[in-house]
């Protein structure tokens, strides 16, 4: 356990200088054990599973600017996910299911669970639904895997607009997520 | 869309994270504040004419004194809050000391004093504008911090409404004391304290819808 937080919180450092690969790995690996820790946490709700791990995994990398590097990785990540549950408890109201204490995050990264089932919302439908100056960023930067430069002479954008276009889309992704839960 | 295309998405061409984001985004909150407070100040309360004399005592430091503790405090605690899985901790005493030491001090005033003069010492002659006013003034920083903080991923929104909105209040209130003519530290352990309770509430109150993410 330590040394997932170990590996992880290593992993994420990396990632927040720029390191492509290692945010990429991260964020596999914290799929999988959020999957594992909602599976365990909300068995009678199996298959809202998938959507929360996509959206406490746009949440994390939404406010990833706020995970300070002296601070354990399981209490942000935890919190996070706690917060995002509870929204969606909030949304669907179904009340009685907070009776379910989740505030012992030691076990946020107990379990793995590999085996992803499918996303009731789709993510890219939502994304299609986004305005031009978000989507066609995103399609190019993050779906394509042009570069700034590419995107923003094919779109007309400037470089920092592309760049913008990004950060809010997938801000914009995160609240249309929330708007259907 | 399946996890791992949502996984490859994101990280996909990241940027490297701005790590003093925190610190800048409330930063230009809190310079807002300042500046907004000062400007309403001045357009509709005035500078009190004898802030040249009054800005040489200690009295007058001593009073300002209690909103920029309080500002630190609030800062210190919005700042933890802002930010998930962040114990605030200690950081409680910035808030709870520098209210605990006017309440001390306007007590001991109030004891001190003839019992003939101890009701102007905690009435003043404004006291049913003060609190007021400081909440008025708070107005512009309030807009500013909340703005600021929504951005950062605060996860007891209620609890950080009121942190953001106390962080306006007592700035409001550094700015208020140009204008306010009130030397006694009762009137500020009530009216200023009151003042300052007012965004405080409007944050805890406003927070869970204003600062959702």
């Amino acid at each position: 356990m330590q040394s997932v937080e170990t590996r992880l919180r290593a992993l994420l450092i990396d990632a927040m200088a720029g390191d492509a690969l290692a945010y990429q790995t991260f964020l596999s690996e914290l799929t999988r054990h959020l999957r594992g820790f909602l599976r365990r946490r909300i068995p009678q709700l199996s298959d809202d599973v998938e959507d929360l791990v996509q959206e406490i995994l746009l949440a994390v990398h939404n406010g990833r600017h706020t995970y300070r590097a002296d601070e354990p990785l399981t209490a942000w990540v935890h919190a996070i996910a706690r917060y995002k549950l509870m929204d969606f408890f909030r949304a669907r109201a179904r009340r009685e299911s907070l009776h379910d204490p989740i505030d012992d995050y030691i076990d946020i990264f107990a379990v793995c669970d590999d085996e992803p089932a499918s996303a009731r919302r789709d993510l890219g439908k939502l994304l299609q639904q986004l305005p031009d100056k978000q989507r066609l960023p995103i399609q190019h930067v993050k779906l394509e895997g042009l570069s700034v430069a590419e995107t923003a002479q094919l779109t007309g954008l400037s470089e920092s607009a592309v760049k913008v276009g990004v950060h809010r889309g997938l801000k914009a992704l995160a609240a249309k997520l929330r708007a259907i839960a | 869309m399946e996890t791992d295309l949502l996984v490859s998405l994101l990280a996909r061409g990241v940027t490297p994270v701005d790590r003093h984001v925190v610190a800048r985004r409330l930063g230009w909150a809190l310079l807002a504040a300042a500046l907004g407070a000062t400007l309403l100040v001045v357009s509709f309360y005035g500078i009190r004419p004898d802030i040249g004399t009054v800005s040489a005592t200690p009295i007058f430091w001593a009073k300002v004194a209690l909103p920029v503790a309080l500002a630190a405090g609030a800062l210190a605690v919005t700042i933890r809050l802002a930010r998930p899985g962040a114990r605030v901790g200690l950081a409680w005493a910035g808030i709870g000391i520098p209210i605990a030491a006017v309440w001390l001090a306007g007590l001991i005033a109030v004891l001190l004093a003839p019992e003939g003069a101890r009701v102007a010492l905690v009435i003043g002659e404004t006291w049913r504008s003060c609190p007021f006013n400081i909440a008025f003034l708070s107005i512009p920083g309030f807009v500013a911090s909340f703005a600021a903080v929504r951005g950062l991923a605060p996860t007891n929104l209620r609890l950080a409404g009121a942190a953001t909105g106390l962080l306006a209040g007592a700035t409001a209130t550094i700015a208020y004391c140009l204008h306010c003519p009130e030397m006694s530290a009762a009137f500020w352990a009530l009216w200023y304290v009151l003042g300052m309770l007012v965004p405080t509430v409007a944050g805890a109150l406003l927070g869970p819808k204003w600062l959702h993410w």
